[in-house]
């Protein structure tokens, strides 16, 4: 649990010597029970005390980043069940999975759709961040030749996955800079696996067949020096599977179980051979607590529904995803094309954007700063309505760009439309229709 | 450190709510734990699903929801009996496209007849969703309701602007009612306690929370079920303590994502797949949140979702 400002302040030499830039012992305390002071800033905390501070203001969930360079990433440091709670903080990684024993040509193809598989959404880009190479040659050259395959062709980062050291060890001497992650250390192979990781700053999973044997497992291995642990509790039912991700991550939580406080990885490929139920089982542990997502392989049909549901589930409910302010043209609009005007909430811009696709009605699109909030929300707050659409209409640039002063409000804003005239001399309110998807059937009316 | 399994202090349990009648009549709720937390719980009935068939032939519907389908899709009778047979349907969701007052506008009589004749060639329970419009929905769903007296039909959306008459209708001729409110759970538990006090009894109650798909919002209902789930199951709020119904198909179909790209691009892959998978996963994250009836439209999406849930509810061999 973390510390509150007076239990640290009884770990604190209490000399107040002020050399930590606080006028007190208690100040610092309390500062660094809020988060806005570094341990490190009082020179005479004893290591033991530093140890202990350390270890209670730990996340209940190590934080473990992946891989090194552009597709570097972070997982874990979940702090709650829920995201109404507070928020999920980091989405799960998409592998997609090469075996070394596949034809040169079909591994080719793999890497170039890991290449090419990404999407624009609003102003996101989407797209997976690994490749798993796993190997079931046994054979250490074929191993080798294909981990440097994926290197040379991808920036994804790197899961190597053997059951045995030696050719863990033959793909990590080629990508090691990459900073793979190592699948597995098991019971069996814990020791050399353990010190590949140690030698390499590694992360690496441990893999059991039951939780207490896994929460063993990452105690041998914290014990021995590995750290950057991430979790297979072996299940490959999908209940079980299910379980185990609730489990671990409520272990880890409330009762601050550290051996289970790490992200954890999955195999929906492991669990079915049907392609399209693996993507659903996906699905599953998107919303469902896992840090990694192998998949057997990526197709856009499955990959974009599951890179649209992380970024949905993994949005900060009190913070949603905005856009920035302006004027968005749909289509080609020219001077006589309609205008409309909406707030900047990224799924109120982008239903209203689609619609006038449908509609296929050339228009400028209106977008005002409404700190991300739906129409009726920023509406309700006090964000949109005349007193603040008016001086964003003036100032963006609009008039100029098209011949008519006809602006087209959100029909949920309807009660606006007087006062917007007012304040807007010479232009004319149109209130639209309330619903999104009764926009194309207006705009086919639509005169300059 | 040992390792000691925390458990979720439950205090309640999901009303049980049997829909339709007879043989094919469908018991629904009754979890005493969140949804497939087996290991701390119950969940005596698993989720089911409807499927869905409108009053008149879809325009805009993509080929791949169209395809199962043809040949019926002009004749709801035809359709509903499709689904049953072919696709072992164990319930139908009749969505009443054509009363659209902004559409085609069917009178309220017309809708009524179509109904019945759907409700006498089935003997599964049968959805009946109206158009959300307050003013059309009460007059077509009361007629639906004294029309099919006593068949226990299910009839939605019924909402704050219009749950008087629409509810001592179905009080009156035996249906049972969705509670329909969007995407808040303040809203929602209010509008239960009108309808309790309407005289509308708790195992006549269906909630729907509003749901859109992945891509559209998704996480906002998704949340919304979770939070009515945690305040029906750990708070012992028992005017959320009802099942959850969640009309996802047709949010998934008319997004432009279950339909070929626009700029023919490739890398949205298959688009009979992709329809197929947007709506399987969308209706997954909603089973997650805690949906126990999902109104569903394609067949295969309809079969992965199923055996999901025998998978999530599968007896452990270990
Ligand atoms: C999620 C939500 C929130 C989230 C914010 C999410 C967000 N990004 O906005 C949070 C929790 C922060 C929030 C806060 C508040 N909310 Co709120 N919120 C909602 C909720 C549930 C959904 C809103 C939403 O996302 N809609 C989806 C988007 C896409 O819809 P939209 O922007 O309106 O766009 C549609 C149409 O307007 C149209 N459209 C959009 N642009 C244009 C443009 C043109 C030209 C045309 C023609 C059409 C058009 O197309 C879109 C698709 O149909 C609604 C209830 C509901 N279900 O509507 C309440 C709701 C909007 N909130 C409400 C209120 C009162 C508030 C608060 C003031 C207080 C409160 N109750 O919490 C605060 C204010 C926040 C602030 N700080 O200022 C009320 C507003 C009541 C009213 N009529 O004034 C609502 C309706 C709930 C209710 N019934 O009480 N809210
Ligand atoms: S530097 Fe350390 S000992 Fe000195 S006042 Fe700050 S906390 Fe106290």
């Amino acid at each position: 649990m973390p510390l509150t400002g007076i239990e640290i302040f009884k770990l604190l030499p209490k000399t107040n010597c002020g050399r930590c830039g606080e006028p007190t012992c208690l100040a610092f305390a309390m500062k660094l029970a809020a988060a806005k002071a570094e341990l490190a800033a009082c020179p005479d905390i004893s290591d033991e005390v530093r140890a202990k501070l350390e270890e209670a203001a730990a996340p209940p969930i190590k934080l473990v980043t992946i891989g090194a360079g552009n597709r570097a990433f972070k997982i874990g440091g979940e702090t709650v069940m829920f995201r109404h709670e507070k928020r999920f903080e980091n989405p799960p990684g998409f592998a997609l999975l090469i075996r070394d024993s596949m034809d040169e040509s079909e591994i080719s193809a793999r890497l170039e759709r890991f290449n090419q598989l990404e999407y624009k959404r609003v102003e996101l880009t989407l797209r997976p961040e690994l490749v798993a190479v796993k190997d079931e040659s046994g054979d250490r050259a074929r191993f080798e030749a294909t981990v440097s395959k994926v290197k040379e062709n991808t920036d994804a980062s790197i899961i190597l996955m053997s059951p045995s050291p030696d050719i863990l060890a033959a793909g990590l001497k080629v990508c090691a800079e990459r900073k793979p992650l190592l699948y597995a250390a098991t019971r069996d192979n814990l020791e050399p696996v353990a010190s590949l990781a140690r030698q390499n700053s590694c992360p690496v999973v441990a893999k059991a067949s039951t939780l207490d044997e896994l929460a063993r497992l990452t105690t041998q291995l914290t014990d021995s020096g590995v750290n950057d642990i991430i979790l297979d509790s072996g299940a490959r039912s999908l209940r079980q599977a299910l379980e185990d991700q609730i489990l671990i991550r409520s272990t880890a939580l409330s009762k601050r179980f550290r051996p289970l406080g790490f992200p954890t990885i999955v195999f929906p490929g492991e669990m079915t051979d049907d392609p399209m139920k693996e993507a659903v089982i996906a699905s599953i542990f998107v919303a469902k607590y896992s840090g990694i997502i192998v998949l057997s392989d990526f197709q856009g049909e499955s990959l974009f529904p599951l890179l649209v549901e992380r970024m949905n589930i993994y949005t900060d409910p009190q913070r949603p995803l905005a856009i920035t302010e302006g004027i968005y043209p749909v289509g080609n609009p020219d001077e006589n094309s309609p205008v409309l005007i909406t707030t900047n909430f990224s799924l109120t811009y982008f239903i209203v954007s689609a619609e006038i696709e449908t509609s296929k009605v050339p228009s400028h699109l209106l977008v005002k700063d409404t700190q991300g909030l739906s129409v009726l929300t920023a509406w309700a707050g006090g964000r949109f309505v005349a007193d603040t659409i008016a001086p964003f209409v003036k100032k963006c640039g609009i008039s100029e760009m098209v011949k008519h002063h006809k602006l087209i409000i959100p029909g949920y804003t309807a009660i606006e439309s007087g006062s917007l005239e007012e304040e807007l001399p010479g232009w004319q309110i149109m209130v639209g229709p309330r619903e999104g998807a009764h926009i194309p059937a207006y705009l086919k009316t639509w005169q300059p | 450190m040992n390792l000691e399994i925390p458990k979720t202090a439950y205090n309640g349990r999901i009303k049980e709510i049997r829909l339709g009648k007879g043989d094919k009549a469908v018991t629904v709720g009754g979890e005493t734990c969140y949804p497939f937390y087996l290991f701390e719980g119950k969940m005596p009935n698993l989720p089911r699903i409807a499927m869905e068939v409108w009053d008149t032939s879809p325009e805009d519907w993509p080929e791949a929801a169209l395809e199962p389908f043809q040949g019926v899709t002009g004749d709801p009778v035809a359709w509903a009996r499709k689904c049953v047979t072919d696709f072992g349907a164990e319930m139908i969701c009749l969505q009443l496209v054509s009363t659209d007052p902004n559409g085609l506008d069917r009178g309220a009589d017309e809708a009524a007849a179509v109904v019945k004749n759907v409700a006498e060639a089935i003997t599964v329970p049968l959805i009946v969703w109206g158009t959300a419009n307050h003013d059309k929905d009460t007059e077509v769903l009361r007629k639906v309701a004294e029309v099919n007296e006593g068949r226990n039909l299910i009839l939605g959306p019924v909402e704050e602007g219009d749950y008087k008459k629409i509810g001592a209708a179905a009080i009156g001729y035996q249906h049972t009612v969705i509670a329909s409110t969007p995407i808040d759970i303040n809203l929602a538990k209010q509008l239960n306690i009108l309808l309790g006090n309407l005289g509308v009894r708790d195992e006549l109650l269906i909630i729907d929370p509003t749901v859109s798909s992945i891509g559209y919002g998704i996480e906002y209902c998704y949340s919304v079920m979770e939070r009515v789930r945690t305040a029906a199951l750990t708070q012992q709020d028992n005017k959320l303590q009802y099942p959850l119904i969640c009309n996802v198909a047709k949010e998934v179909w008319k997004t432009k994502e279950a339909k070929p790209p626009a700029d023919g691009a490739l890398t949205l892959g298959d688009t009979r797949k992709r329809g197929i998978l947007l709506e399987a996963m969308s209706a997954m994250v909603l089973l997650l949140g805690g949906g126990d009836v999902l109104i569903m439209r394609h067949p295969e999406a309809i079969r992965l979702v199923q055996e999901m849930i025998t998978e999530l509810a599968a007896p452990k061999n270990n």
